[in-house]
């Protein structure tokens, strides 16, 4: 269960999470969509600590931290329990594959090396990545990086994964492999916060949908309402200009 | 024009190597506390600690500024005179320390560049994954800056070597102040001095080779 109360963001005068409520049940999937620059990217760094929350509480499972004051180590906990899947990949560059998924596993959690190797491996299977452990990111192309990256954030086995337009960077040749891995975790009930703005997947995984707009939730719900029937005004103009 | 003494030159050889391994060991020792200094300095000044990058920065700009010739005079004949305790400093330890610092200086300045180039996704790929700034810094940044500032650090390097010779004025027997104390008792100053000029270019052009191969080895992460 993971619940967050008045999360606020601000640069300088700009308000860019305004307040944000929001709780998220166990095995819940949510997508969040809206305009460009309407602080979806900031509502997942926040919950990350990526950026720094101004005001908020934040509470995942059995930790809460009051954004105002979290400490250095308050931040690294809320981390190991959100796990990030970025835009742009941001696979560690020195490190292979396999590498990349087993890092978290041995400087984070302590395991053992062949451990976290053994798992990072189930882990490249399951990603459809069995074969290209021992490549360095440069090696790779779009989508398998992109599997990569989800594949490190299927490693920290975390209570929420955070995924942030996993798809935009990518060329549209790779797009489907990389939404059939999601799909997949989608199914096996992976807690998730997934910006994105293919409709289409929102509509499939999500079993709620959540709107954005300057900074606050505007609407939320089931895709099949979302999708068909937003009552707020402001959702419907979205809508229109993407579907 | 004198015909050169090539027998002088050829008996010379033996006598000057003696001296390599001891030139080598300075600018080794030096290179490797130069290197665990400079690292420190630039991650004081890219995390911009409080205090610390004020001294880092005032440190630097000292000993870019004055020249190492000078840097060591002072650590061998003038700081004794003021610490006492200082006064059992020798030739070698004085021009260790001296290269140390002042090539230090140089190099924090090359790694603080190669840190701040790693793309900003490195730094909050590891934060993500929840590691504490000194695993992203080992474990992550650093390797990746160390691919970008190895050839600038290899060229310090060869630098270091040849500024061993400066430790002759503080009275070490090193290669250059052994060729010089030959050269005193043979008068054959050119014979000496050219011998023991390819001696340092022999060196520097084994390091450039090494330099290649370390380079292949570190840009294996970007190979296909
Ligand atoms: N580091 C920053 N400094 C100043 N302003 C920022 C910073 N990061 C984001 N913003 C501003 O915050 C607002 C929200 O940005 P955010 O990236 O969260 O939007 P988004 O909904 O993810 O948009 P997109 O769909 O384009 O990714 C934008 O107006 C942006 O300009
Ligand atoms: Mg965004």
């Amino acid at each position: 269960m993971i619940s967050v109360r008045g999360l606020t963001k601000r640069y300088g005068a700009n308000t860019v999470l305004d307040g944000i409520d929001l709780d998220i049940g166990e095995g819940e999937r949510v997508a969040v969509i809206g305009s460009s620059g309407t602080g979806k990217s900031t509502l997942l760094r926040c919950l990350n600590f990526l950026e720094k929350p101004d005001e908020g509480d934040i509470r995942i499972g059995d930790i809460s931290v009051d954004a105002r004051t979290a400490s250095a180590a308050e931040q690294r906990r809320v981390r190991r329990h959100t796990s990030f899947v970025f835009q742009n990949y941001a696979l560690f560059a020195n490190k292979t594959a396999l590498e990349n998924i087993a890092e978290g596993l041995i400087t984070v959690r302590g395991w053992p090396k062949e451990e976290a190797h053994a798992r990072a491996r189930d882990i490249l299977s399951t990603i459809g990545l069995a074969d290209r452990g021992e490549s360095y990111p440069a090696a790779l192309s779009g989508g398998q990086q992109q599997r990569v990256g989800i594949g490190r954030a299927m490693a920290a086995d975390a209570e929420l994964m955070l995924i942030d337009e996993p798809t935009s960077a990518l060329d549209p040749e790779w797009i489907d492999e990389v939404l059939q891995l999601l799909k997949k975790i989608a199914d096996a009930r992976q807690t998730m916060l997934i910006v994105t703005h293919e409709m289409q997947f929102a509509r499939d995984i999500a079993d709620r949908v959540i709107f954005m707009d300057g900074g606050r939730i505007i609407e939320q719900g089931p895709p099949a309402h979302m999708f068909k029937d937003p009552s707020d005004p402001r959702t419907r103009a979205f809508l229109r200009k993407v579907l | 024009m004198r015909p050169l003494d090539l027998d002088y030159m050829l008996g010379l050889v033996p006598v000057l190597l003696k001296y390599v391994p001891l030139t080598l060991a300075m600018a080794s020792v030096a290179m490797v506390l130069a290197l665990v200094l400079a690292s420190l300095m630039a991650i004081i000044r890219v995390m911009k600690v409080p205090v610390l990058d004020g001294f880092t920065r005032f440190f630097i700009s000292f000993f870019r500024g004055t020249p190492l010739l000078v840097q060591l005079f002072l650590f061998y004949y003038g700081l004794p005179q003021v610490f006492s305790f200082l006064t059992a400093i020798n030739g070698v330890t004085a021009a260790v320390m001296g290269l140390t610092l002042h090539f230090a200086a140089y190099m924090a300045e090359s790694i603080r560049a190669a840190i701040v180039g790693v793309d900003r996704s490195q730094w909050e790929a590891s934060l993500s994954v929840g590691m504490t700034t000194a695993q992203m810094m080992r474990r992550i940044i650093l390797p990746q800056a160390a691919r970008v500032a190895a050839p600038t650090l290899v060229n310090y390097f060869v630098d270091m070597i040849k500024s061993t010779s400066l430790a002759f004025t503080l009275g070490v027997t090193e290669l250059m102040g052994a060729t010089q104390k030959e050269a005193a008792g043979s008068f054959l100053y050119f014979e000496a001095f050219i011998l023991v000029a390819l001696i340092y270019w022999a060196i520097v052009e084994t390091l450039t080779v090494l330099q290649r191969r370390l380079e292949i080895r570190l840009g294996k992460a970007h190979a296909r």
